[in-house]
């Protein structure tokens, strides 16, 4: 048993924590919040060719640096500290596991392409009145003289308008909630019969409802047996936003302390208040509970099934609740300040409150432990 | 990163696992399923036999008694004997005087009072507490006075745990008023049965015995009996607040706990069907269960950091903290199972002969719930661990 990460994934983290942390300081982030296209794709650009980090995950024969699970976890920890806004997760985390199952030489090629930065995803999942579940698709996907094509509305699709292809999750068979019959498809998102309406998300992204109306789609694996890969895909994607939110809840518990021992009441530093320490304390424990979750629930991604889903559908209860009272307590000390725009905490709860529901919220996950136990 | 034990490591918890099941007293084991309260000799029986293994205090250094196992073996020995529900080993003994003795001790004190640790055929008690020194220690009133080769001891400790069936304690006494609180304090071995020591139980609120108000009137104790320098005390007594925190998260006893209270919410009808079925009890375990997996693997964590040479720091405040809440809610959750049934039941009623197995386990279920509220209390108040960690973890 072993918990230490290993000197090449320290600099792993080194890298990733330097590069973004050059270029998402307070004042560049709220720059780009403001601009039109609400990114930059020179970072993207960047993670590609100057990190190499989009392959961290891909073994080395496909082009990667031979990482796994791991330097996932490493490279959302330092998104989520930067409050870095690209499309790791949806790219290189989901689509990249659902690739890695496909597995055929097809795949290998969009591998490469994820790797190289020239194509980003977002996952087209959720549809209107659909919280989580994965089956619950009515979207549809049809074959036509060998051409897929693709109907249907697909809502809150994150990262959207910085993507160049969409992950569709659509029926081919079945009834409505059927894990039979569905199917992942890829769009390319200028591809004709695909239309955005985008809309930037509280969290200091971009988003968009797409309707889809008979786009050209490329199957990824089987018809209509598509459920289970993007299951363990999406489970690696949970894992992964995890890490993200141990990233956050770092920067929300160190600035927390930081502001409480410069803010002065009553002629004294509010830290000196018990009251205060105890919460922080409690944020801290929170906190580490979280980062030993994230830990397991990553090291247990190759598992069987049941083992990976009850690991992963604990570690994201677990760090929904500490995201929510991280968050709320961050907030809370900060006092009035907490409240505005003009510090990175605010934006920090935005984040922390997002990753609660998004892939699944705390009770979803929990009924999916559940769901395990009533079936053994 | 990986999870799995090495080879080595899964033989190791056979051969310990094997060595509890073949080893451990009959006799012992059928007054626990009785729900009887143990005695002197249950705990000792035990002991006894870890002693003559060479087991009884894995962490000790081996000249000592020490097993030399690393960090992980000795996580997996005391994983063991918690699924096995093995009686405790008295702390008071291997966990605290013993370490304070070969850490400070003179070799006449270390070979006179070791060997019996050891064996289990000695049992220590602790004389820390007072009625006015609770959370604040350092501010005990006991009075060490020195006449020739001996100190006059004149005081009252409280809370001494099962000081009933102790045969030496361990005492923190004021050897200098005039000092500054922490510096006038000295560590002094007492024998039980001096003259001048009485012992007076304390009844709990769960109707047991398990600590004491301990008299000292005029008791004289050989210089001899001091361990470490005159004043020096408060050494010894801090030395153990971060030196053994094996076992304190105690998670694999709440691991048993868990799945008991599981087989239990499966016998239980609630609006027809079992209580385990019912979709609000079971989120409770779910929640309960996902809490306990984190401090399982945050223990593991700190594990994997002291075998990598990291030394142990306060974050075993964490464990505390998080440990006795999750046992505190796992009897919480047992108590609201029973219903009724638990609060009607006391672990007395039990008739001479009867066994707990026909009321199965209503039988101490509200003995149990109120006497576990001492764990947040005890060993440093978990609000006097979360002034441990402001201080030191987040530099407050």
């Amino acid at each position: 048993m072993d918990f230490n990460f290993t000197a090449e994934q320290d600099m792993l983290r080194e890298s990733v924590s330097r590069y973004l942390g050059d270029r998402y300081d307070f004042a560049q982030r709220q720059a780009m919040l403001r601009s039109e296209s609400g990114w930059r794709p020179q970072i993207w650009r960047g993670l590609a060719d100057d990190l190499g980090v989009l392959g961290a995950p891909f073994a080395e024969d496909l082009g990667g640096l031979g990482g796994g699970a791991v330097e996932t976890m490493v490279v959302m920890e330092e998104i989520g500290k930067a409050l870095a806004i690209e499309p790791y997760l949806d790219t290189v985390v989901i689509g990249g596991g659902l690739l890695r199952r496909w597995g055929t030489s097809r795949a290998q090629q969009w591998i490469a392409q994820v790797i190289a930065g020239k194509v980003r995803f977002a996952l087209a999942q959720l549809e209107p009145g659909v919280r989580f579940d994965l089956a619950d698709v009515a979207v549809s996907a049809i074959q036509q003289d060998g051409q897929w094509h693709v109907h249907g509305l697909k809502d809150a699709v994150r990262g959207a308008p910085f993507a160049t292809h969409f992950i569709v999750t659509a029926r081919t068979a079945g009834p409505r909630r059927d894990r039979d019959g569905v199917s992942v498809l890829l769009v390319a998102r200028d591809a004709a019969g695909v239309a955005l309406r985008e809309y930037p998300t509280v969290d200091g992204s971009r988003a968009a409802d797409v309707r889809f109306e008979g786009a050209a789609a490329e199957l990824i694996g089987e018809a209509g047996r598509g459920f289970e890969p993007l299951e363990a895909a999406v489970d690696e994607g949970v894992t992964a936003l995890c890490a993200e939110a141990v990233g956050v809840m770092r920067r929300l518990l160190a600035d927390t302390v930081e502001y409480t021992r410069q803010r002065k009441q009553f002629d004294a530093p509010i830290a000196a208040n018990q009251v205060l320490q105890h919460r922080m304390v409690d944020m801290y424990i929170a906190l580490e509970q979280a980062v030993s979750m994230t830990c397991m629930a990553t090291l247990k991604l190759d598992r069987p099934a049941d083992e990976r889903i009850r690991a992963v559908a604990a570690a994201k209860v677990l760090v929904g609740k500490a995201a929510r009272f991280i968050g709320q307590s961050a907030i809370q000390l900060h006092g009035g300040m907490g409240m505005t725009n003009e510090l990175a905490v605010s934006h920090c709860f935005k984040r922390a409150t997002m990753i609660e529901s998004q892939l699944g919220s705390v009770d979803h996950h929990a009924a999916r432990i559940e769901h395990c136990d009533a079936a053994s | 990163m990986q999870l799995e034990f090495t080879p080595e490591e899964r033989a190791f918890r056979e051969e310990v696992r094997t060595f509890i099941a073949e080893q451990y007293p009959a006799d012992v084991r059928a007054r626990q399923n009785q729900g009887v309260e143990l005695q002197k000799g249950d705990y000792l029986a035990w002991h006894r036999i870890l002693g003559k293994q060479g087991w009884s205090v894995p962490a000790w250094p081996v000249e000592y008694g020490g097993t030399g196992w690393t960090a992980t073996q000795r996580y997996i020995w005391d994983d063991e004997l918690a699924r096995a529900d093995t009686v405790p080993i008295i702390a008071f003994s291997t966990s605290l005087v013993g370490p304070v003795l070969y850490t400070f001790g003179t070799p006449e004190q270390k070979a006179r009072f070791l060997p019996g640790i050891v064996s289990g055929d000695v049992w220590w008690c602790q004389g820390y507490s007072e009625p006015g020194a609770g959370s604040d220690l350092a501010s005990l009133q006991t009075r060490a006075v020195r006449d020739g080769d001996h100190y006059v001891v004149n005081g009252q400790k409280t809370w001494t745990t099962l000081a009933q069936h102790a045969d030496w304690g361990f005492f923190l006494v004021r050897t200098d008023p005039a000092a500054r609180k922490q510096s006038g304090i000295s560590f002094l071995l007492i024998d039980m049965k001096s003259p001048g020591v009485t012992v007076q139980p304390i009844i709990t609120l769960d109707g047991a015995h398990e600590v004491n108000e301990v008299w000292l009137e005029d008791v004289r104790v050989p210089v001899a009996n001091r361990v470490h320098e005159e004043n020096k005390g408060w050494t010894c007594a801090k030395m153990l607040l971060s030196h053994e925190r094996s076992g304190i998260a105690r998670v694999a006893h709440s691991r048993v706990a868990l799945a008991r209270l599981r087989a239990l919410a499966a016998t239980i009808s609630e609006a027809g069907r079992t209580l385990a079925d019912d979709p609000v009890f079971r989120r409770k375990l779910t929640e309960l269960s996902v809490e306990l997996t984190a401090l399982e693997y945050t223990e593991l964590r700190m594990l994997a950091a002291e075998n990598a040479g990291k030394p142990p720091g306060v974050e075993a405040s964490m464990l505390k903290i998080r440990g006795t809440e999750i046992q505190q809610r796992l009897n919480e959750l047992e108590l609201e199972a029973l219903g009724s049934h638990a609060a009607l039941r006391v672990r007395r009623s039990l008739a001479p002969g009867e066994t707990a197995v026909a009321v199965h386990d209503a039988i101490g279920v509200a003995d149990t719930y109120f006497n576990m509220r001492k764990t947040s209390i005890f060993g440093g108040s978990n609000e006097i661990q979360r002034n441990i960690l402001a201080k030191a973890v987040l530099g407050l």
